[in-house]
């Protein structure tokens, strides 16, 4: 047995090294395409600037990006346990961010509880946009999938509306961006750069390391043994693995879906809160759009478990970063999209091969245990 | 558990060549003895004008909006012996903020957002860095080192109304904008109102590509050419667009609707389009642009910057000191030229006030 676990992680492992050099072959000929050289396309990728200053900066850009990825991947992977695919991460974050922000503005509390407040609200606004498609499927049998991605353009645009509109703060003369009302500073959740201080590193300069790094981590982790070890990470991975056999044993699936809906949009509800309480201070036009839809790679990547999502989380920032950098070295942006494609691509691939391997290998092992004693029996 | 081990590994080697190459950085850094306390602008002094400036969503090549900037920037480089950096943000726009930061920190200065999206990401950035010069394109100024650059859109466009209005035989014309919001609702309001001027029973038909904040609206061709055809199947005969590269998409409706009876035109937007855009089939049917020089407000902040100007301003530019207007090439408005002359003279001296809201 032990012989056998080490045989599947050396082919993880050759699986993962595989996977990464092919999709840097791939990257490389669309370098060359676009008209540059992949060495230096390389190099820029792991400029991280001259002084100790830019260095921890640029960490502090790869850190901002990969936390809020990092939730919306654990948003996506708890559906995706069960096989609920929850494309609606996308809009069920607008809400929540657009109905956070706008009572965060009106309030007027003490700092930690008006945090609170606000992280409160942005979940219950992003697991009750959830609830729809749940209980949509869970009623009417409607298809997850389509009614989450046509909730994504009802939250877009009603959220476009609202913004201008009934949630609108005030506007200085001449400006064309909107934005709800201004977060007070007891909402602003502080900087994270004591980090960089145990790591001996200089704080970055401007905003700075987005305080709810530290938030992510604890939900990342109370999400794992939530997965790991209660009996609603049980039921869920039962309900993902056979629904029948679920069922059979005392699972309801219509509790389940719910729930697993419902703790899936409420997780999507904090995705943008890293920027609303760390720098934008409002849900307005700057807002980014887009970090559901890339949860889903996200979670892909990681293979639904907390651990892999914020590895998957953090090189997809390491390669958002990038875009900058090899704008100076004069190679297209596009390249960074063009690597993150094949770099997810390869991954899975891998991940099927190996899979497929390793139950070969179990296969002909679970034979050969079988055959031997008969042989010996004959032989004897 | 396969997939924690695989990505740990992976990671294993990203981080290892990633402390690898910091600690190169920071050995280059200590060996030439760079300062990591101070900012990023005496270097950039020394080695003369170097300035950055990024691009709103479309980024270079858009041949209107961002490319009319360009057009400033590159102007720079030749007349004022400048080093150029253009950046573009994805897709998504997710990255303005992260693109004007790392352009100060590679020691740009000064600084140029293009679009008014880059508002809010301008007055943080340029507070952080409070030593180097920000310019931002469509928005007034928000910080003591931050000039603005707007320009009177609506003015323009009324102009192109009343061509608009002259030129169709149907009565019907139409305004496509990308992006839902109050910076391309001053080309809408001004184009009614210049149209409706002319022609008080004309119908005009407004769409928009994408509800606000979604900026991908600026760069979806496809869109564009589904809301133009749409158009020109309602009997519409002339469309203004205002949707940046989006507006191509315009372009190709119009060559298509020409193949089923002619007297079918599109209006262009920032750059002189018919120019700017390289299939001759749509040079031919863009009968004007309405000319919006961001190339001049570019090239003129850096030329002042050089000379010493500091920001906390803003510079209009409006029909008075031409920084919007009608283009000519092609001579398909000769003929309505002089009713627009009369406009812009009635504009100029405030005679006509055009209206910026719809």
């Amino acid at each position: 047995m032990k012989d056998g676990a080490l045989q599947r992680t050396l082919l993880t492992l050759a699986g993962a090294v595989v996977a990464v050099l092919l999709a840097f072959v791939v990257s490389s000929a669309a370098i060359i395409v676009a008209g540059a050289d992949p060495g230096t396309a390389l190099l820029a990728m792991f400029d991280f600037g001259a002084t100790d200053i830019a260095v921890s900066s640029s960490i502090a850009l790869i850190l901002n990006r990969a936390v809020p990825l990092f939730i919306a991947g654990l948003a996506v992977a708890i559906g995706f346990r069960m096989n609920l695919f929850n494309i609606g991460v996308e809009g069920q974050y607008r809400v929540a961010a657009l109905t956070a922000a706008f009572v965060g503005g009106q309030l007027a509390l003490p700092a930690p509880v008006h945090l609170t407040v606000i992280i409160v609200v942005a979940m219950v606004a992003g697991g009750l946009y959830a609830l729809i498609p749940a209980l949509l499927k869970v009623y009417r049998g409607v298809n997850e999938v389509i009614s989450t991605i046509m909730l994504n353009f009802i939250a877009l645009s009603m959220a476009a509306y609202l913004v201008r509109g009934p949630l609108s703060g005030p506007r200085d003369e001449g400006q064309l961006t909107t934005s709800t009302t201004p977060l007070p500073e007891s909402a602003q959740l502080p900087n994270a750069n004591f980090l960089f201080d145990l790591f001996g590193m200089p704080a970055p300069r401007g905003a700075g390391l987005w305080g709810f790094i530290i938030v992510a981590v604890v939900v990342g982790v109370v999400i794992w043994a939530l997965l790991s070890f209660t009996r609603f990470g049980f039921e869920l991975k039962a309900s993902g693995l056979n629904a029948t056999a679920a069922l059979a044993s005392g699972v309801n699936p219509k509790t389940m879906v719910i729930s697993a809906m419902v703790l899936s949009g409420a997780i999507a509800g904090l995705i943008s809160m890293p920027e609303i309480l760390g720098r934008s201070f409002a849900y307005g036009t700057g807002f980014t759009p887009g970090l559901g839809f890339l949860g889903i790679a996200v979670a892909l990547l990681g293979r639904n478990q907390p651990v892999g999502i914020a590895l998957a989380a953090l090189l997809f920032g390491f390669l958002d970063r990038a875009s900058a950098p090899l704008q100076f070295a004069d190679i297209p942006p596009s390249v960074v999209t063009i690597i993150q494609g094949s770099i997810v691509l390869m991954v899975v691939i891998a991940n099927e091969v190996t899979r497929r391997i390793a139950l070969r290998w179990e296969e002909r092992r679970a034979a050969a245990r079988l055959a031997v004693p008969v042989k010996t029996g004959a032989t004897a | 558990m396969g997939g924690v081990t695989l990505l740990r590994n992976k990671f294993g080697k990203l981080a290892v060549s990633t402390l690898a190459g910091a600690m190169l950085m920071v050995t280059a850094a200590c060996g030439g003895g760079t300062d990591s306390g101070t900012a990023a602008s005496p270097e950039a002094s020394k080695s003369g004008l170097k300035v950055g400036l990024a691009f709103d969503v479309g980024g270079r090549g858009d041949k209107s909006f961002n490319d009319s900037a360009y057009a400033g920037l590159e102007r720079a480089q030749k007349e004022l012996g400048a080093e150029i950096k253009d950046l573009s943000p994805a897709g998504d726009g997710s990255n303005r903020g992260a693109l004007l930061e790392q352009l100060a920190q590679a020691g740009y200065n000064p600084i140029i957002g293009i679009g008014f999206a880059y508002e809010a990401d301008v007055k943080k950035v340029a507070a952080e860095y409070p030593d180097l010069q920000f310019a931002i394109v469509d928005s007034g100024s928000s910080g003591p080192n931050v000039t603005g650059l707007t320009f009177a859109e609506h003015q323009g466009s009324y102009l192109a109304g009343v061509a608009a209005a002259l030129k169709s035989k149907s009565g019907h014309i139409g305004f496509v904008g990308g992006v839902k919001g109050a910076l391309i609702e001053k080309f809408e309001a001004g184009f009614v109102a210049g149209a409706k001027a002319t022609k008080p029973d004309i119908k005009i038909a407004s769409e928009y590509l994408a509800p606000e904040g979604q900026f991908d609206g600026f760069k979806a061709p496809e869109k564009g050419k589904a809301e133009a055809e749409k158009m020109f199947q309602d009997g519409v005969d002339i469309v203004y667009h205002a949707a940046g590269d989006s507006g191509v998409g315009v372009f190709q409706a119009t060559v298509e609707a020409n193949k089923n009876g002619g007297g079918k035109w599109a209006i262009g937007v920032d750059s002189d389009q018919a120019l700017t855009i390289k299939e001759a089939d749509q040079q031919k049917i863009i009968m004007t642009s309405m000319l919006k020089r961001v190339d001049n407000g570019v090239y003129e902040f850096i030329k002042a910057f050089k000379d010493g100007a500091k920001g906390g301003q803003t510079v209009a530019y409006d029909l008075k000191v031409d920084g919007v207007g009608l283009s000519t090439t092609g001579d398909h408005i000769s003929d309505v030229q002089a009713k627009v002359d009369e406009a812009k003279a009635k504009i100029v001296s405030g005679e006509i006030t055009v209206p910026d809201k719809p």
